[in-house]
C-alpha cells in the first residue's frame, strides 16, 4: 500500500505542474499585467508611469514564460511563470495583489466558517439520504416509493437558489426564527448556522436521496441478498448490513470527492447568507483580476481533490476486503 | 426531567436571554447600544490614506483620519470649514523670482502657490501599540522580536498603547508618504505636477528602496524624516506649508481627503516591521487616526467596527444651513458635542436581497433602494411627486433623495472617421443621435425614475451648473411649457440628411450607415439595454452593432482610441466644474496623452477658456466663462450628455440628523440614534413565530408512523409466512 501511495504522490507533481501551467495561460490570455496593474491603482487618474512601477514591485515586469533576453536556465526561472508558481509546491502562497493580505492566513481565517456549515450538511446530509434512499429501496414498487421518486424529482428540478431565498424568506423574514444572514463568534455562530445547513440538507435530499436509492437498488437484485433473506434475516438487517456495505463504494466515490467543498466552500450559499467563508474567495480574485489568489486557489483546490482521491482508494479497502492497493 | 431542564437552560442561554428575538444578527447584549448599524457590499482593498480612493474605503478611512478641511454638513452648495486646520488656508502667491504677488495676479504671471496651514492644538491620536514607551522613553513595539509576537494575531493583542498630540509634522511626513514606492498612491501623478519636487523626491525614494533591496532589506523601513521635500516643510509644530508649482485653486479639495490627513511617523515604523507585515498587521489594515472614530475591529469578510476614539478633540453640531434644515429638525443638536454614536458596525451583506429585508426588521438603520425592492419602497404619485409606500411609512421609515455629484454619458470618440472630427458632418451626425437616444424613457426604464437628464458634463450642486431654460441644451431640447423637451425625430432626421446620410444610408455609396457600441455588457439587464438603444439608433435607421467585450479590452479600446461609441461615467472627486469640463480638455487626451478625456475632444477655444476658468474664483466671471464652454459643448456634441443619477436613501425614524451629502464621507460623527425606539421597534418587528416549527413536526410525524407502521406490518408479515412455511 505505501508504494501505491508513493506512486499516487508522485503521480501528483506533473498534474499540479499541469493544473498550474493551464490556471496561468487562461488567466493571462484574458488579463494582462498591465491590466492588473489598472485593476489596483484604481480607474482614476492611472499614469503609465504608476503601472510600470506596480509591475515592477511585485515581479510582474518579467517576460510570461519564456524569457529571450536571459541566459542558460535563467530563459525558464527569471520568468513571472517561474517566479510567482515555484513556492506555490512549498505551501508559500504570497500575498494578495489587491490589498497585500498574508494569503496563507486568510485561508486559515476563512476555511473554518465554510467548515463549520459543510460539515454538517455532508455528515447529516449522508445519514440522511442514505436513510431516506433505504425507505424508498423498501417500500420499493408501493405508492410511498412512486410518492418518493415524484417528490425526488421535483425537488431536483427546483433552483438551488429557490431553496436559499425561500428559505430565508420564511424562516426569517416571515417567522422570524433565524438571522437572515450574517455570522457569530465561537459557539454563538450556530444561530447562523442552522438556517444555511437546513436549506443546504433540503435542497439535495431529491438528488442525493434519489442517486442512492438506484445504488441501492442495483444491490437488491444480487444473489447475497437473496441469500441473506432466504437465511431468515428481517429486512432492515439486510438492508443495513448487506445492501449498504456493497454500496459504499459509489457512494463513497461521490462522496470523498465533495472533501474540498467542505474547506473550499459554496460560493451562493456564502453569498446569500454573509458567511465568512472560502467560497467567494476565489470569485472576488478572479472580479479583481487577483493572480496570486486565483493561482493559490486552483493549486489548493487540486490538492485537495488529489488528496481526496487517494482517500477514496483507501476508503475502498476499508469496506471492500477484496480492494488491494498495489 | 432533569434532562429536559438542561436542554431548556442550553437553549436559553444559546438563544442569549427571552428578550432577543430569534432572527437578531447580534449579540443581546448590545439590543440598546448606542450603535450604528449598516453594511457593505464589497470589501475596501486598502485603509492607508495614501491609497485608499474607492468610496467603499472613504467612507471607513474619513471617519478615522481629519485632514486639515472637510465639507459643511448641512449648507449647500457645498462648501470647504475647517478640521484639522483652525481656518481655511489662503494661498499666497509668488513669482519665479520668489516675490509675493497680488491675490488677482493672473495666472500666468503666478510661479508658486503656497499654502500654510495652522492645525489646531487638542488633537490626539487613538490609542495605539505605535506610541507606547518604556520608562526610558524608547519605543516598545518598535523593533519587536519573533518572541515577543508569541499570541499576537491582531493589533488588540498589543496590551501596552499610547496616544499623542498631532504635530504639523504628521502632515508633511503623509504628503512624504504619496511618493513612497511602496504604496503606490493613486495621485502621485496628478500631485507630482504641482507639490513642487514631489516628481524627483519620487525618484529619490525609489533609488533608496533599490538600494535596500539589493542589500537584501528590500522590507526595510524608510524614515521618511530623513528625506527632505521642497514642496511641504515645517514652520512650527502647528503649522506647515505646501508649495505648488503655479496657480491650483482646486488644490483646497484634496486638502479635504485622507490623503492629506496626519500620519505618525511612529505608526509607520511600527507597522513596518516585516513579522507584523506577515501576520497581516499593517497600516493598510490597521489605520491610525486622530479622528472621532478609530477601527477597533477588521474583518471585511464579516464586520467592521469602529468604535469612538477616547482621545478624539471634540467638534460641535452645525449650528447652520441651508433653508429647510431647521423644519426638518437637522438643526435640533445644533453646537452639542460630537460624535453621538459610540460605535458603528458595518456587515457584509454581498446580496441586496438579505440587506432588504434585514433593514425592514430593523437590524440596519439605513439603506438604499435595489431595484427588486423599489416598487415595495417607493410609489410615484400622479403628479410624478416620489412618495414612500404605505408600508414603508408605517414603519416610519424616511426617505432622502439626492442628484449625486456624478455623470453617466455616452461618448463619440472623436478620433473615428464617421462620428468624430471637428467637420460639420460629423457633428450633425452626433447631434441627430443626441436627440434620437431619448433618455428620458431611459431613465423611466433602465433607473425606475432615479436619475436627471444632463444638458451638460455639470451636474446640479456643483458650481458652474443652471437649472432651467438657461441650462437647456438648445441642441437636443425646446422650452415648452415651462420645462425642456426634447425636439421631434424630424429634427434629427433632418440633421442626418444634413450630415450626409438620408434614411440612414451614406448619400454617395448608399450603403446603410452602421456604427459600433463598446460596451462592457454582461447580464440580462445589460441585454435589455443595449437591445435599447439598438432601438433608438433604429428610430433613425442607423444600425448600432453593440461590441460586448469585457473591462480590460474595452480600456484597452478607450487607451488605443479603437471604441467608436461608448458607455462611460464620472464621480466628481471634488465640488468644483473643473473636476468634470476637464474629461472634454484636449491636452488631456486619452490616446494623445492617457488623459481622462476618453473622447479624445479638441476645441482650441474650448481649451482656451478651460485654461481660464480653472485658476478663477467662483464668481459671475468664471459663470460667463463656464456657459460658454457648455455651450461649446452642447454644439459640437461630443457626448450623448446621458444622465447624473439620483439616489434615494431611506433610513428608519430612530436615525436622526440625517441628511444627504454627496461629497463628504464623514458623516458618521454628525448621526444620533435613538436606541430605545430601536430597541422596542425591533422586539415588535421580530417576534417569533413558532406554528410553522409545530406543522413540521406534525408532517414529519405524518410521513415517517406510516411508513414506520408498514414496515413493522411487512416485517410481522414475513414472520408469519415463514410461519406458515415452516
Amino acid at each position: 500500500m505505501l508504494r501505491y501511495l508513493w506512486r499516487r504522490l508522485l503521480h501528483a507533481i506533473p498534474i499540479l505542474v499541469g493544473v498550474n501551467l493551464l490556471t496561468f495561460s487562461l488567466f493571462f490570455v484574458v488579463n494582462t499585467p498591465d491590466d492588473m496593474a489598472r485593476m489596483q491603482l484604481g480607474v482614476k487618474r492611472v499614469t503609465p508611469e504608476a503601472i510600470e512601477q506596480w509591475k515592477q514591485s511585485r515581479g510582474y515586469d518579467r517576460p510570461l514564460l519564456i524569457n529571450p533576453e536571459a541566459a542558460g536556465t535563467a530563459r525558464f526561472t527569471d520568468t513571472i511563470f517561474f517566479q510567482h508558481s515555484v513556492r506555490l509546491f512549498a505551501f508559500d502562497f504570497g500575498r494578495a495583489e489587491s490589498d497585500g493580505r498574508d494569503i496563507a492566513h486568510e485561508i486559515a481565517t476563512r476555511m473554518w466558517p465554510s467548515f463549520a456549515i459543510a460539515l454538517p450538511v455532508f455528515v447529516v446530509g449522508l445519514m440522511a439520504y442514505v436513510s431516506f434512499a433505504l425507505m424508498l429501496v423498501f417500500f420499493r414498487g408501493t405508492a410511498i416509493d412512486t410518492g418518493g421518486v415524484v417528490f425526488c424529482v421535483a425537488a431536483m428540478s427546483v433552483s438551488g437558489m429557490f431553496y436559499i431565498i425561500g428559505g430565508q424568506y420564511l424562516a426569517s423574514k416571515l417567522w422570524h426564527l433565524a438571522p437572515i444572514s450574517g455570522f457569530g463568534d465561537g459557539v454563538g455562530a450556530w444561530r447562523f448556522m442552522v438556517l444555511p445547513i437546513v436549506v443546504s440538507l433540503v435542497s439535495s435530499l431529491g438528488e442525493d436521496g434519489r442517486l442512492f436509492r438506484t445504488f441501492f437498488l442495483e444491490e437488491m437484485d444480487k444473489d447475497y441478498v437473496r441469500t441473506a433473506r432466504a437465511k431468515g434475516l428481517g429486512e432492515a438487517r439486510v438492508l443495513f448490513g448487506h445492501v449498504l456495505r456493497n454500496a459504499m463504494i459509489p457512494i463513497l466515490t461521490g462522496a470523498v470527492v465533495v472533501i474540498p467543498r467542505l474547506f473550499l466552500g459554496s460560493l451562493v450559499l456564502e453569498s446569500f447568507f454573509g458567511i465568512p467563508g472560502l467560497g467567494s474567495y476565489t470569485i472576488e480574485a478572479i472580479n479583481a483580476q487577483d493572480f496570486a489568489v486565483v493561482r493559490t486557489m486552483v493549486f489548493l483546490g487540486s490538492v485537495l481533490y488529489i488528496a481526496g482521491l487517494i482517500l477514496t482508494d483507501l476508503s475502498y479497502t476499508l469496506v471492500d476486503p477484496r480492494v488491494r492497493l498495489r | 426531567m432533569r434532562l429536559r431542564l438542561l436542554f431548556a437552560g442550553v437553549l436559553a442561554m444559546a438563544l442569549g436571554g427571552c428578550d432577543l428575538p430569534w432572527n437578531s444578527p447580534y449579540p443581546a447584549a448590545d439590543a440598546t447600544a448606542n450603535t450604528f448599524y449598516a453594511g457593505f457590499a464589497e470589501r475596501p482593498k486598502h485603509l492607508d490614506p495614501v491609497q485608499s480612493y474607492s468610496s467603499n474605503e472613504i467612507s471607513i478611512t474619513a471617519q478615522i483620519y481629519t485632514p486639515p478641511l472637510q465639507y459643511h454638513y448641512l449648507d449647500r452648495p457645498y462648501r470647504l470649514v475647517p478640521q484639522a486646520a483652525v481656518s481655511l488656508p489662503r494661498p499666497a502667491y509668488l513669482d519665479a523670482a520668489g516675490r509675493p504677488l497680488p491675490e488677482d495676479a493672473p495666472a500666468s504671471a503666478i510661479a508658486f502657490s503656497v499654502y500654510e496651514v495652522t492645525i489646531r492644538d487638542d488633537m490626539r491620536y487613538q490609542p495605539h501599540p505605535a506610541f507606547a514607551r518604556g520608562p526610558d522613553g524608547t519605543h516598545l513595539h518598535h523593533a519587536l522580536a519573533p518572541e515577543a509576537l508569541a499570541g499576537v494575531f491582531s493589533l488588540a493583542d498589543f496590551r501596552q498603547r499610547d496616544t499623542r498630540p498631532v504635530t504639523a509634522a504628521d502632515f508633511v511626513y503623509e504628503i512624504k508618504r504619496l511618493a513612497h514606492p511602496r504604496l503606490h498612491s493613486p495621485i502621485l501623478g496628478l500631485m507630482s505636477d504641482y507639490i513642487v519636487g514631489l516628481k524627483e523626491y519620487a525618484e529619490r525614494l525609489r533609488e533608496v528602496n533599490a538600494a535596500l533591496a539589493r542589500e537584501g532589506r528590500g522590507e526595510e523601513w524608510i524614515d521618511l524624516r530623513q528625506h527632505p521635500l521642497e514642496g511641504a516643510e515645517v514652520v512650527d509644530g502647528r503649522t506647515f506649508r505646501i508649495r505648488l508649482k503655479g496657480k491650483y485653486p482646486q488644490f483646497v479639495y484634496w486638502l479635504a481627503m485622507p490623503f492629506f490627513a496626519p500620519m505618525p511617523w511612529e505608526a509607520d515604523r511600527f507597522h513596518a516591521q516585516p513579522l507584523l507585515a506577515a501576520r497581516n498587521i499593517t497600516l493598510d489594515w490597521y489605520p491610525v487616526g486622530a479622528g472621532p472614530y478609530m477601527l477597533t475591529r477588521n474583518d471585511p469578510n464579516r464586520q467592521m467596527v469602529l468604535e469612538r476614539n477616547p482621545h478624539y478633540h471634540g467638534e460641535a453640531y452645525p449650528s447652520e444651513g441651508e433653508p429647510g434644515d431647521f423644519e426638518e429638525g437637522l438643526l435640533r443638536d445644533a453646537g452639542a458635542r460630537m460624535p453621538f454614536i459610540d460605535r458603528a458596525v458595518y456587515s457584509l451583506e454581498k446580496e441586496s436581497i438579505p440587506y432588504w429585508n434585514k433593514f425592514l426588521q430593523g437590524w440596519y438603520d439605513s439603506s438604499g433602494i435595489s431595484s427588486d425592492a423599489f416598487d415595495q419602497a417607493v410609489q410615484v404619485a400622479s403628479g410624478g411627486q416620489v412618495m414612500l409606500t404605505d408600508e414603508m411609512r408605517d414603519k416610519g421609515i424616511r426617505l432622502k433623495t439626492a442628484v449625486a455629484p456624478s455623470t453617466m454619458y455616452m461618448g463619440f470618440n472623436m478620433l473615428d472617421p464617421v462620428v468624430g472630427g471637428q467637420g460639420e458632418r460629423g457633428r450633425r451626425l452626433r447631434q441627430a443621435i443626441s436627440i434620437a437616444v431619448d433618455y428620458e424613457e431611459f431613465v423611466s426604464i433602465f433607473a425606475n425614475g432615479r436619475g436627471l437628464p444632463a444638458q451638460s458634463p455639470i451636474p446640479p450642486g456643483i458650481f458652474g451648473y443652471r437649472d432651467g431654460e438657461a441650462g437647456m441644451n438648445p441642441v437636443v431640447y425646446d422650452w415648452v411649457a415651462g420645462r425642456p423637451q426634447r425636439k421631434p425625430l424630424e429634427v434629427a432626421k433632418r440633421l442626418l440628411r444634413e450630415a450626409g446620410y438620408p434614411d440612414g444610408r451614406d448619400a454617395t455609396t448608399g450603403a446603410p450607415l452602421v456604427l459600433y457600441l463598446d460596451a462592457t455588457a454582461r447580464g440580462p439587464d445589460d441585454k435589455a439595454r443595449m437591445d435599447w438603444l439598438r432601438k433608438q439608433f433604429g428610430r433613425l435607421d442607423i444600425n448600432l452593432v453593440v461590441r460586448a467585450t469585457d473591462y480590460n479590452r474595452f480600456q484597452e479600446k478607450i487607451r488605443k482610441g479603437n471604441a467608436q461609441i461608448f458607455y462611460w461615467g464620472w464621480n466628481a472627486d471634488y465640488p468644483d466644474p473643473e473636476n468634470f469640463l476637464f474629461l472634454l480638455h484636449g491636452p488631456q487626451g486619452k490616446v494623445s496623452a492617457q488623459g481622462e478625456n476618453a473622447a479624445n475632444y479638441v476645441n482650441a477655444e474650448y481649451d482656451a477658456l478651460f485654461e481660464r476658468m480653472k485658476n478663477m474664483d467662483n464668481g459671475p466671471e468664471r459663470q460667463a466663462i463656464i456657459d460658454r464652454m457648455v455651450r461649446i459643448l452642447q454644439d459640437d456634441a461630443p457626448w450623448i450628455w446621458g444622465m447624473h443619477p439620483k439616489e434615494y436613501g431611506l433610513a428608519h425614524g430612530w436615525v436622526n440628523n440625517r441628511k444627504p451629502n454627496q461629497i463628504a464621507n464623514n458623516l458618521l460623527k454628525y448621526q444620533r440614534i435613538d436606541t430605545e425606539a430601536r430597541a422596542e421597534a425591533r422586539r415588535a418587528w421580530n417576534a417569533p413565530v413558532l406554528w410553522p416549527l409545530a406543522l413540521v413536526a406534525l408532517l414529519l410525524a405524518l410521513l415517517v408512523a406510516p411508513a414506520w407502521l408498514a414496515y413493522r406490518r411487512r416485517e410481522a408479515a414475513g414472520a408469519i409466512r415463514l410461519r406458515a412455511g415452516g
